[in-house]
């Protein structure tokens, strides 16, 4: 009861501000303080979202966007992955180039996308190898970072069985790093959806983001704002579940 | 492996293994480009030669007008910076001194960091403009969530005795702030403004390839627009240079040049 209360309070108050906020600006908007041809009624928001789940199609748009993900996911699994392992197995390499990744990682690649232009075209391609482009360094660091941790007593424990090399990076090391590895390729994925999304709305083509653009030249005020809603709303729930996965993956300590 | 290592490490060579394979690697990589660049295998200027592009990288920084351009892009950020790191800073530290404040409002921002940033740009002009207002706009929304939600996580790492001492020598609200909470925090609000920084970055630079007339960002979609290849690379080696040496320098700042914790 005590703890029912202590999560539902806090969760009352967040929801209730938003409310209230939500409510603040339909009255402030329709008392003429705020511009409604700047932001429209939040009904009107509300409103829209049927219309435009409807005519643009927003599940084939899903669709595309989703099927652009999930090949910058299968890159970055192939590329970031295998770049790690080779990293963390050579390890002159790695004191080569890990702070050149780490650089990479902090560099606005994103701006990139005129040149991918170039090279790609404007097609999928292009937003595909952006998105791919932008999570990898956050993935090869991640992996060489879960490896490297691996307790020593487990690897130990591998070579007093005689283990190949082989056997033992799929026995020990992998699984001991598999947690790690999960997170990188969760903060790779969120980079590459951030960056998926965000190209898709600069080059203005392929799925969601080409829509917000798309109704923003058509100056379709509640539909820009209903489209940028649903983007948020998809990119929170995908961040809430990987979330909830890598919660369930970590380790008990 | 780690046997040779051990043999060979007392003999201590002229150069070090790692700043040899370093260099390998880029020497491998240049002669690799070169070779595309002249094979013809690409469409022409694609992949233009190192020469082109040396050319056009010391034609850009002789360039006064591309100085107007980045100091335009550097006002932006910085403002973006000043602005959205004051009022990060004010609701982490809110939210840090506040259990149920950070209860109710922090999931919000802990789950709107992550989302992209630059579909609110065509909302941003309608707000704001055309002009660099839009773009301190946006690199404000981006940089906003990474301090917010580092200063809160700091807030709440301070150590209760600082706290304690601060309140025993009855230190009002302001004070507290100034002389225990920021002092204290340090760390995580420079790894917060480093974060925040590289994303003001990307932020104020996308919503000028986007839509505008001024700033790195439009030179950058000028160049691919006019299919100046050359000048494109140039700008973006230049860009990549001083973000990551800004972010550098910030780190270097705090004393956690560990660029690796993002």
């Amino acid at each position: 009861m005590n703890r029912a209360r202590r999560t539902f309070l806090p969760f009352a108050l967040g929801f209730g501000a938003l409310v209230v906020f939500i409510l603040a600006l339909e009255a402030l908007i329709r008392a003429g303080l705020i511009n409604r041809f700047i932001v429209p009624l939040p009904s009107q928001i509300a409103g829209a979202f049927g219309r435009v789940i409807v005519e643009e199609d927003i599940p084939h748009r899903f669709l595309v966007t989703a099927r652009e993900a999930l090949w910058a996911a299968l890159l970055l699994l192939l590329v970031g992955v295998g770049i790690g392992v080779l990293l963390y197995r050579v390890r002159l390499l790695r004191q080569a180039t890990e702070t050149w990744v780490a650089a990479l990682a902090s560099a606005p690649t994103v701006l990139m996308y005129p040149l991918f232009l170039v090279i790609f075209g404007r097609s999928e391609t292009t937003i595909i190898m952006m998105g791919f482009v932008a999570g990898v360094p956050a993935v090869i660091l991640k992996v060489i970072e879960g490896l490297a941790s691996t307790r020593p007593v487990l690897i130990n424990v591998g070579r007093s069985f005689k283990l190949t090399e082989l056997q033992l990076f799929w026995k020990i090391l992998f699984p001991a790093a598999l947690p790690t590895i999960f997170v990188g390729l969760r903060l790779g994925m969120i980079f590459a959806l951030i960056n998926i999304v965000g190209v898709e709305f600069l080059i203005n083509f392929g799925g969601l983001g080409q829509l917000i653009n798309d109704l923003a030249e058509r100056y379709d005020l509640p539909g820009t704002y209903a489209a940028i809603c649903f983007v948020i709303l998809v990119s929170v729930v995908f961040f809430f579940l990987t979330d909830r996965i890598e919660r369930w993956l970590r380790p008990v300590d | 492996m780690a046997e040779t290592g051990r043999l060979s490490a007392p003999a201590a060579p002229p150069i070090a293994p790692v700043t040899l394979v370093r260099v390998a690697i880029i020497v491998f990589v240049l002669l690799f480009w070169e070779a595309i660049a002249r094979s013809g295998l690409l469409f022409r200027d694609v992949v233009p030669s190192l020469t082109v592009i040396g050319g056009a990288l010391v034609e850009l920084l002789a360039d006064p007008t591309y100085y107007r351009h980045l100091g335009v892009t550097a006002g932006e950020i910085g403002i973006a910076l000043g602005v959205g790191g004051v009022a990060g800073l004010a609701v982490g530290i809110a939210l840090g001194g506040s259990r149920l404040l950070a209860r109710a409002f922090e999931p919000y921002l802990y789950y709107l960091g992550p989302t992209p940033k630059i579909i609110f740009f065509p909302l941003m002009i309608m707000w704001f403009g055309v002009g660099p207002g839009s773009k301190v706009a946006m690199g404000v929304i981006s940089c906003f969530f990474p301090v917010a939600l580092s200063a809160a996580a700091g807030m709440r790492g301070i150590d209760k005795v600082l706290i304690k001492v601060g309140r025993s020598f009855r230190a009002g609200t302001w004070a507290m702030v100034t002389k225990i909470y920021l002092p204290a925090m340090r760390a995580p609000i420079i790894n917060g403004v480093r974060l925040g920084l590289g994303v003001a970055i990307i932020g104020t630079l996308l919503a000028e390839t986007k839509l505008s007339n001024r700033g790195v960002g439009f030179l950058v979609i000028n160049a691919y627009s006019t299919f100046n290849m050359p000048r494109m690379y140039a700008l973006l080696i230049v860009v990549f240079v001083l973000s990551i040496g800004a972010n550098a320098l910030v780190g270097r700042l705090g004393g956690v040049g560990d660029i690796k914790r993002a």
